[in-house]
Parts: C-alpha cells; sequence; structure tokens
C-alpha cells in the first residue's frame, strides 16, 4: 500500500511540473532579493556613514539626503511604505564586502560608477542619480584660484576613493607633484584638514558642498569652482538576480521620468485621475500594469511619487536650493534643460 | 617639630640633599602641569548651558558632554526601551555586589546560575523578542555597547581558554597540537585584523543567506583573541599546581574529566585569576577597535558626535570624558586583580 | 561488545581522530562556502593582483616606491614602516620602561609616586585614545610650514612633519657607516677580551668610557666627515610647503610616541617586578663587597632580574608590533593602512589580502619569539 501511495506522489508530482513548466515560464523569474525584501518587510540599504546632503543621520537617528531619499523610494515602490527602510552606514572600505555579501540589498552611497569596478568586483550599477566632479577645498588666505596651484600642496583624502586616484593622476599629468595623504574615513581626512596636517582636501563639489560643515570655521574655507573629474554615481547591486536589478534600475528612471512629465507628489492624485498623457498613465499604473511586470504592485510608481516625490523635488530638498547645501542643478539637471539626466521611455 | 609625621616626611623626600633636589623638580614639573589641567578641567569649564554658545570660555566645554551624555551611554538605542538597558545594567550590578559578598549562602551554585542564566536573560532584555519590542544591534551604541562587546566576547573567551590550556597540556599529541596552533595563531595577529576578518571575511565564508549579526561577529572575533590570551593565563595557573595532586587524583581511579573538574581546575583557576583579570582588562580596552568596522562603541559615538556640525571641534571633551570612563574601570578592575594577587601569595607563602 | 573502548590507547586514537575529522570538516566546510560565493558573486580572485600596478600614493617610504610600482612593492613599504616604527617604538619603550621601573622604586616617595601614578595612568586607557591625542595634540602644537621652527636653517619643523636634509651622494657616508661598524665589532670584541681577562687576573678594564669613545664620539666624528664631502638636499619652502630632503611625518611622530609611552606603562611594571624578585641578600652582599650603587644595579640586580623580565617583555614587545596596525587609525602607511585599507579597497580580493595580512604578522611574532628565545636562553644565569 505504502509503495502504491508513494508512486501515486511521484506520478502526479512529474505531471504536475510537466504542466507547471512551461506556465511557470511566462511567470517572473525567481528573484532572491525581491522575495527576500517582501518577506523581510524592509529594505537593507548600504548608505555613506555621514555625508549631509546625501546620506546623514542626524542626533536622533533619522536619515536623510539624495541617496536616503531613493533608498526611500525603493522602499514605497517595492513594499508600499517610504518609511520601510533600514540603513547600513558604510565606510569606503566596507561597502563592497557588505554588499557581495548580501548584508545589504543595495548600495545608495555616492560611489563613482568605474569600469574596473564593474568588472572585478561583482557589482553593477544601475544609474546615476548625482553627477559629481571633484574638486578641492582650500583654506581662504592660501589664496588659491585654480587647481594647478595646489603644485606642491599636501591633500589629505579617503583611501581607495577615486578622489585619491584622480588627483594623482591630474598632478601627475601635468608634471606637478603633490603630497597625498590617506585616511581610512572622510570625516578623519576633513579633521585632519581642518587641523591643518593638508593643505586641501579633496572630494566631489556636491559632497564638499555638504561636508564643509564640519570644518570649525567654514567661512575660512573656499571650494574651488574648477572641476577635474567627472564622477556619476547612484545605486549599486550585486550580480545575478536581474529582477532585482530591473526594479532597482526602474525606480530610479521612474524619479526622474515623474519630473520629466510634470508629476509631482503634490499633483500625482490629479495627474493620476485625469491626464490624458499615454506616458503618465502607463508610469502610475492606471495603463499597462507596468509594475506586474516586475512583480511589483501597478502603482508602485504612485507610491514612490506621493511619498517621497520626483527626481527634482529630492534634489530641491536635500542638496539644492531648499537645502543647506544649496548646489545648483548644473549637470544634475533634465536632458530638455541643459543637464544631464534622462531616462528612457515608460513604454 | 619632633612629630612623627614630619619625620616620615623628611626619610622619604629630603634624606639627602640630592633626594631633596629631586624632590623639588617634581614638584615644579607636578605644579607646572597641572595647574593649566585644573583650569581647563574645572576652573574655567562651562558646566551649564544647552548649546554651544553657551560655552565663551577657555576651558573645556562639558556642556557638550551634558547634551549628549545619554548618547554617549545608550546610543541610538529608542529613547522609550531605554529602561531595559537599565535593569539589564542593574542586574548586572546587583549579581556583581552579591556574588563579591563572601558570606552568601550557595555561593557557588548561585554563580554558576548567574553565568548561564543572566546572559541570556541580558541578550533578551536588551534585543527584544518574547513581548518586548524587537531593538536591533545597530541601534545600539555607546557605553552599554562596549559593555556587551567586553561581557559576551568574555564568557565565550573564558571556557574556550580554559578548554584550549587544558588542550596543550594533554596527553594526546593530536590535540596539543591543534591547541597550540589555535592559541598561537590568535595570539600572534593584530586584533584590528581580526575584527576585519570577522566583519568582512565572516558573511563571504558562510553558506548564502547565512547572516551572522554584525555585532555578534565583532564578539565572536574578540571571543577568539582573547581566549589565547586566557589559554596562556590558565596555563600559568595549571603549570603552578604540583604534579602529584593529579597523580594522587589517577590513583584514586578518577578519569579525566573528574580530575580537572574537582581536583585541577578549582585551584589552577584560583591562580591563574590576577592574570585572567589582566587578559579582561586589555579585552576591556580593545572593544574601542570595532569602530573600524562602523560599530558604534563609547570611542565610536564619541567620534560621531564631534562630526555634528553643531558640536564641531569638541575633540578633547569627547576624548577626556570617554577616556576617564575607562580610566576608572580598568582601574578598578585591575586593584580588584591586584588585592587577589596579594591574598593569594599570602595563601600560598610565597 | 564495546569493551575495545575501554583501552586508552584506542580511545586516544578515536579521539584525536574525531577532532582532526571535525577539524577537516570545519575548514572544508569554509572554503567550499568561499569559493562557491566568489565564483556567483563574480568576484575577482587569485593572487595574480600583487602584479597589478598599485597607483596608491604613499607620502611617508624608505623603500623608494612609486604609484606606479606594483602592489606587491606597496605590501614591502607597508611592511619596513610597520618594521620602522615597531624598531623605533621597542628602542624607546625599553629605555622609558626601565627608567620608570627604577624610579617606582626609588627611596623618595614623590618620586616614586609619580612613577607609579604614570604606570597607572598609561596602563588604564585603551591605545587608540593615545594615538588619537598624540596625533592632534601634535599637530595643534606646531606651526604651520610658513611659520616653521626651524634649526640652523636646514631642518625644519612644521605641521607637515619633520624636514631634514638628504645628501646627494651616499659614498662618503657609506664609508663613515663601513666605520662605525668596525667600530662596534672592535668595542665587542674589547668587551669579551676585557670579561675573560677580569674573569683570569681579576684586573678591571674601563669597558664602558671606551665604549662611549668608540660607538659614541668617533662614530659622529666619522658622520660629519663623511657629511662635509658631499652635497646635500636641503628642504626649501617652494609655494606651499618644504620641498626636498626627507620628511619624518607627524603620522610617525604620534604613532611612535604614543606606542612608546604607552608600552612603557607595562615595560616598568614588568621591570619593577623582576628587581624585587632579586633577594635583598644579594644586594646586601653586594654592598658589603663595596661595589658602587651604580654597579650593584647594573652587575647584581639587572643580571639577576632578567631572566624574569625577559619572557613579560616578549609579549610587549610582540604586542607593540602588533599594536602599531592602530597607525591605520591616523594614516600612518603601514602594513593595515596601505595593504588591508587602500590596496583592498582598489583590488577588492578581501579573501586573499587578508590572509597575506595575518601570514606576515604571523611571521614577524615568530621570529621576535625565535629572537627573545635565543636571547634569553644565552643569557640565562648559570645556577651553581
Amino acid at each position: 500500500m505504502k509503495f502504491y501511495g508513494l508512486a501515486a506522489a511521484a506520478a502526479c508530482s512529474i505531471a504536475g511540473s510537466l504542466i507547471a513548466g512551461p506556465a511557470m515560464a511566462q511567470t517572473l523569474a525567481p528573484s532572491e532579493t525581491l522575495d527576500a525584501v517582501k518577506a523581510r518587510g524592509h529594505i537593507e540599504c548600504g548608505v555613506h556613514l555621514g555625508l549631509p546632503g546625501f546620506s546623514f543621520a542626524n542626533d536622533k537617528g533619522e536619515w536623510s539626503g539624495l541617496d536616503v531619499d531613493y533608498c526611500k523610494s525603493l522602499a514605497a515602490a517595492v513594499l508600499g511604505d517610504a518609511t520601510k527602510v533600514k540603513y547600513t552606514p558604510t565606510s569606503v572600505q566596507q561597502r563592497w564586502p557588505v554588499l557581495q555579501s548580501k548584508q545589504v540589498d543595495l548600495l545608495a552611497r555616492n560611489t563613482t560608477i568605474t569600469f574596473s569596478r564593474n568588472a572585478t568586483l561583482g557589482v553593477n550599477f544601475q544609474g546615476i542619480n548625482f553627477y559629481e566632479g571633484q574638486t578641492f577645498v582650500v583654506r581662504t588666505k592660501a589664496k588659491v584660484t585654480a587647481v594647478k596651484d595646489l603644485a606642491d600642496a599636501t591633500v589629505c583624502v579617503a583611501a581607495g576613493s577615486t578622489e585619491e586616484k584622480t588627483a594623482a593622476d591630474w598632478f601627475r599629468e601635468r608634471n606637478l607633484k603633490i603630497t597625498i595623504i590617506n585616511f581610512q574615513k572622510n570625516d578623519d581626512a576633513i579633521s585632519a584638514y581642518d587641523q591643518g596636517r593638508c593643505d586641501a582636501y579633496t572630494a566631489g563639489l556636491g559632497a564638499l558642498a555638504g561636508q564643509r560643515i564640519k570644518f570649525k570655521n567654514p567661512a575660512e574655507h573656499q571650494i574651488l569652482t574648477e572641476v577635474i573629474s567627472n564622477d556619476p554615481q547612484g545605486p549599486t547591486t550585486r550580480w545575478g538576480d536581474e529582477r532585482w536589478q530591473l526594479v532597482v534600475r526602474w525606480v530610479l528612471n521612474a524619479q526622474i521620468a515623474a519630473e520629466a512629465l510634470g508629476v509631482t507628489s503634490k499633483n500625482v492624485d490629479e495627474m493620476k485621475a485625469k491626464s490624458t498623457n499615454s506616458e503618465v498613465r502607463r508610469l502610475l499604473g492606471v495603463e499597462g500594469k507596468f509594475g506586474e511586470m516586475m512583480g511589483l504592485s501597478n502603482d508602485w510608481a504612485y507610491n514612490l511619487i506621493k511619498q517621497v516625490g520626483n527626481y527634482g523635488e529630492s534634489y530641491e530638498r536635500t542638496v539644492g536650493m531648499g537645502s543647506a547645501l544649496k548646489l545648483k542643478r548644473g549637470s544634475n539637471e533634465l536632458w530638455t534643460k541643459g543637464g544631464l539626466l534622462f531616462t528612457p521611455p515608460f513604454q | 617639630m619632633k612629630s612623627p609625621w614630619l619625620q616620615t616626611l623628611r626619610q622619604r623626600l629630603f634624606a639627602t640633599p640630592v633626594d631633596a633636589a629631586i624632590t623639588l623638580v617634581c614638584l615644579y614639573v607636578v605644579w607646572r602641569l597641572s595647574v593649566p589641567l585644573l583650569h581647563w578641567l574645572v576652573f574655567d569649564a562651562t558646566w551649564n548651558g544647552t548649546s554651544r554658545d553657551a560655552c565663551k570660555g577657555d576651558g573645556a566645554c562639558w556642556v557638550f558632554v551634558r547634551v549628549r551624555f545619554s548618547q554617549f551611554m545608550y546610543g541610538q538605542y529608542p529613547i522609550p526601551e531605554r529602561w531595559r538597558v537599565d535593569i539589564a545594567g542593574a542586574l548586572l550590578v546587583a549579581t556583581a555586589g552579591l556574588l563579591s559578598w563572601r558570606g552568601l549562602p550557595h555561593r557557588r551554585g548561585l554563580a554558576i546560575a548567574s553565568v548561564t542564566v543572566l546572559p541570556l536573560a541580558g541578550l533578551w532584555l536588551l534585543y527584544g523578542g518574547l513581548g518586548l519590542r524587537i531593538v536591533e544591534t545597530r541601534e545600539w551604541g555607546g557605553l552599554m555597547l562596549t559593555l556587551v562587546l567586553t561581557i559576551y566576547a568574555g564568557l565565550i573567551a573564558v571556557p574556550l581558554g580554559i578548554l584550549l590550556a587544558l588542550g596543550r597540556r594533554s596527553r594526546l599529541p593530536l590535540i596539543r597540537f591543534a591547541s597550540v596552533v589555535f592559541i598561537e595563531f590568535w595570539r600572534g595577529v593584530p586584533i584590528i585584523t581580526v575584527i576585519f576578518l570577522a566583519s568582512l571575511l565572516l558573511p563571504l565564508i558562510m553558506p548564502s543567506g547565512f547572516d551572522v549579526d554584525r555585532l555578534a561577529r565583532a564578539v565572536l572575533g574578540l571571543a577568539f583573541v582573547i581566549a589565547a590570551y586566557m589559554a596562556e593565563a590558565v596555563r600559568g595557573g595549571l603549570q603552578a599546581l604540583p604534579e602529584g595532586q593529579t597523580e594522587a587524583a589517577q590513583a584514586l581511579g578518577l578519569g579525566y574529566w573528574r580530575i580537572q573538574r574537582r581536583i585541577v581546575l578549582p585551584q589552577a583557576l584560583r591562580i591563574a585569576l590576577p592574570a585572567m583579570t589582566n587578559e579582561f582588562i586589555a579585552l576591556f580596552k580593545n572593544t574601542t577597535l570595532v569602530l573600524i568596522v562602523s560599530l558604534f562603541d563609547l570611542l565610536g559615538i564619541a567620534q560621531a558626535a564631534l562630526a555634528d556640525p553643531a558640536w564641531v571641534g569638541m575633540n578633547m571633551e569627547a576624548y577626556v570624558f570617554a577616556g576617564a570612563i575607562y580610566w576608572f574601570a580598568c582601574f578598578a578592575m585591575s586593584q580588584w586583580s591586584r588585592r587577589r594577587e596579594k591574598r593569594l601569595q599570602a595563601a600560598y607563602g610565597r | 561488545m564495546l569493551t575495545f573502548l575501554r583501552d586508552r590507547k584506542v580511545r586516544d586514537i578515536l579521539w584525536q581522530a574525531a577532532a582532526t575529522l571535525v577539524t577537516v570538516a570545519v575548514i572544508w566546510f569554509f572554503v567550499r562556502n568561499a569559493s562557491e560565493n566568489m565564483v556567483k558573486a563574480g568576484i575577482a580572485s587569485g593572487f595574480k593582483f600583487l602584479w597589478r600596478d598599485s597607483g596608491i600614493e604613499v607620502p611617508f617610504n624608505l623603500t623608494g616606491y612609486r604609484p606606479s610600482d606594483n602592489i606587491l612593492a606597496l605590501l614591502w613599504t607597508g611592511i619596513v614602516n610597520t618594521l620602522l616604527v615597531s624598531a623605533a617604538a621597542i628602542v624607546v619603550a625599553t629605555a622609558i620602561g626601565f627608567t620608570v621601573g627604577l624610579l617606582r622604586l626609588s627611596r623618595n616617595w614623590l618620586l616614586s609616586s609619580l612613577a607609579g601614578f604614570y604606570i597607572e595612568f598609561v596602563r588604564n586607557i585603551p591605545l587608540l585614545f593615545f594615538i588619537l591625542f598624540w596625533y592632534f595634540g601634535v599637530l595643534a602644537a606646531l606651526p604651520t610650514p610658513r611659520d616653521s621652527a626651524d634649526f640652523l636653517g636646514v631642518i625644519f619643523l612644521n605641521r607637515r612633519g619633520l624636514s631634514i636634509p638628504t645628501p646627494d651622494d651616499v659614498t662618503g657616508l657609506r664609508l663613515a657607516l663601513a666605520a662605525i661598524v668596525v667600530l662596534v665589532a672592535v668595542q665587542f670584541g674589547l668587551a669579551r677580551w676585557a670579561a675573560r681577562r677580569q674573569a683570569r687576573t681579576g684586573r678591571d678594564f674601563p669597558v664602558w668610557p671606551v665604549g662611549l669613545v668608540l660607538c659614541g664620539v668617533l662614530p659622529i666624528l666619522a658622520l660629519v666627515a663623511g657629511g662635509m664631502t658631499t652635497a646635500w638636499d636641503v628642504p626649501t619652502l617652494r609655494g606651499f610647503n618644504y620641498r626636498g630632503g626627507f620628511v619624518l611625518v607627524p603620522e610617525f611622530v604620534a604613532l611612535f610616541a604614543a606606542l612608546s609611552t604607552y608600552t612603557a606603562g607595562f615595560i616598568a611594571e614588568v621591570v619593577r617586578g623582576g628587581i624585587l624578585s632579586v633577594r635583598q641578600g644579594q644586594i646586601d652582599a653586594a654592598r658589603a663587597l663595596g661595589l658602587t650603587e651604580g654597579r650593584i644595579v647594573r652587575l647584581v640586580v639587572i643580571p639577576q632580574a632578567m631572566p624574569v623580565i625577559i619572557p613579560p617583555i616578549t609579549s610587549q614587545y610582540l604586542n607593540l608590533i602588533k599594536n602599531s596596525s592602530l597607525g591605520a587609525a591616523i594614516a600612518y602607511p603601514e602594513i593595515v593602512a596601505v595593504f588591508m585599507g587602500s590596496a583592498l579597497v582598489s583590488t577588492g580580493q578581501s579573501i586573499e589580502i587578508i590572509a597575506i595580512t595575518l601570514a606576515i604578522y604571523l611571521a614577524l611574532s615568530l621570529a621576535v619569539s625565535v629572537f627573545m628565545n635565543w636571547y634569553n636562553a644565552r643569557h640565562k644565569l648559570v645556577t651553581r
């Protein structure tokens, strides 16, 4: 009797898998990360240790910033609630192992996209949410106007950052000599510069605008306007799990598309109800079931716009004119307005 | 003039002209060092206020420490749940106090019970679950995290260290070899690399999906290193025991574990206790190294507070305050261990 | 049925077999997981990265390293820097430690309590505090490059470090160094000869004053003579900083000062314990023979205290070498900072890099232990 039971069960399961096989192929590819996120009910976001404007925790432990806003948008899209994010602050050294060993679902921490990182670290970059350009901060009384005036200077920098290599290359190419002091953390480099160990500290224009408030006397320092590099930065994921990569990429695209299409957190309800623009309708889930294709609900983009806002709103609030950093849009403006931001169509 | 007090003073400080000169130079040095220090620490310091603007004088700005005090103690532990940390701390102090009372009935049994039950109770109180709201370890910080690291690493290190010490003196060559390799490996590498190893490598060598908590990883890393040092401390105690003790027990027909538990270890541990306390102090001091893997222990939270734009430049205040806590804790432990050593020397008639 | 288990030999073998099996299984488990995880994650592996260009700047190096060299050269620079700061700190920590340890036993109450205060202060604070304190303390105390303190117009001290001139041509100095080596060898030979003669005839020879001339005065003269014959690259203020010569960076000074003052506290305790272990009778006997106080300490107390002192002092030296890794916190380019820091971030090969770092420290520890054991065995008192 037992044997027949087993045989029957085996037959059933074989038949079942034969029927289900083709059916499965039409449904979604499995996504380990997305399933894990849904099961645990929050997103694990790897952020910077503390960079005002991008990811910074106040003394109550509340995070804010452009990168943090991205994490919140992702949570709103995936889980329907922008508050369902937990942040893991990572140093320059920790970021890759933390991502590789699945302690975080993604990194959103001012990390420059480079070839060798992409090729050897097992990470993929899912788009650009900030075009950064490297420059220097110097003491005003040093009377430096251009980067080349820094010849023979001592520069403090975070070890292993792209800034370290870019600065070294820039001066070497021009046959100028500088001394670079590598610190393990950005904050260590900043306080050493502030204490007078170095003549300059180098980082991105946006990062410096935020880090400037960490100096004892911000007024005594001046950020050079000359930029020596192009450092695009954006959310970063592991290799593998393409569907999760898809979600991460298109959440960023949705932030940008919303701004391009004029959808804001204030008018999103109205747009959803009344808009006749078919791209807006597809973005907001009125038409086309785009959410389902990724394994999300169809109001994924509606949620993120409603709860966090489009890219422009987020920019103004965190690093733009509405913030302490007062950064102009510059390259981070939409391509239609002279910037570099664009998104593939929601079609 | 002939008071004995003055005479002692003369003998101890002004016995010869050279002595007198030395004393005067020392006094001058002490005077030159302590006056500005006291001015900065106490007389010129600002004690009251709520913000940086209150600090006008040249002295220390203790307002900073006052405003940030609860963060130095609890880190980002949620405020409504902080009573749990207080209870855990109170439990710790009460048990330690009770157990140090020598006249306590069933002292040994109670000690064993508290060592096994209390850590679990503490974990439940701090982490939560079973009716308490869960507070994740990433929100822990400050002095509380330092203590958690020290105590839990110590709880793993002591038994492991004892086993390793026994293993190193084992009759079986392979066990001896394994113990020696383990001990010498962890003793030979810097703790900073071990913490790195634990935090970066452990997730890579575990099966995927099996995640070890960040704090637990640091505890494990610290525990392994300290266990190796503990093993050497225990070995010192084991070596001090006369061989005859074990031989006599063997002659009575007792088994290996029984001999160790009943005869060897109770005596050896008593001898090794001061050395073990010193290793424990070293562990307490070494917990500061976890800040390189972004865990915010007392020193880490002090540094994080310094990054707050509102309080930039308060380095000295933060380090002096945190350093003083470390100093008092370590000093108390080392005094205790020294007293214990003296008593031991008296008991063994050395 | 299981009577063979009662046999001690069988049981021993079974115990050991089980232990081996468990160890091997655990290691195999980790290795398999690591390789599986790395392949899945697309992380590069292997040791080829060591020959890649490093591109990392090291501001303080004695190896002539340049960013265009490979990562192996970077590692070597880190090792040299670790050895440099450790060696310097070991010498100074031993000197301070012996002094403080002896002062602790001084008859002068104030002096001995000051020494005690120093010991208790240093031993009960984490080393990291010392390093940060020295670093930021040193930085704050030093002048900016423009207001550098200068000595004789050739040595300059400022927040960028201590700039000292370097010789353009080293042949003269090489000759001087060779002369110094010969002088030291002569001094050693002399000391042995004197000791043997004293043992044979009881006649005393002024080894120390002669040694002072041979190893102190003459080498300085040789160096000065060597220095006069070559041109020097003297640091000059160009733009922001002094260029030319050799710069001793503040990171080195801070780490060196922190390591030596911290370890000295521990060494002082060891020395005190060692000296207390010498029986009072020995000292009384030496006094009765009419030896001076200095000679009692040097010839009677220290030689007998040494066997007690050396083993714990060895572990202090080992601790110091391992503690030099904390230099990473203040950007001193030692092994952990350049290799486990910069190189790890730029290559991402954490497993290989951590393994190499651990192996280097283990080798260093082993070398120091072996040397100190040899030294201890040589200097062991022959008890008669």
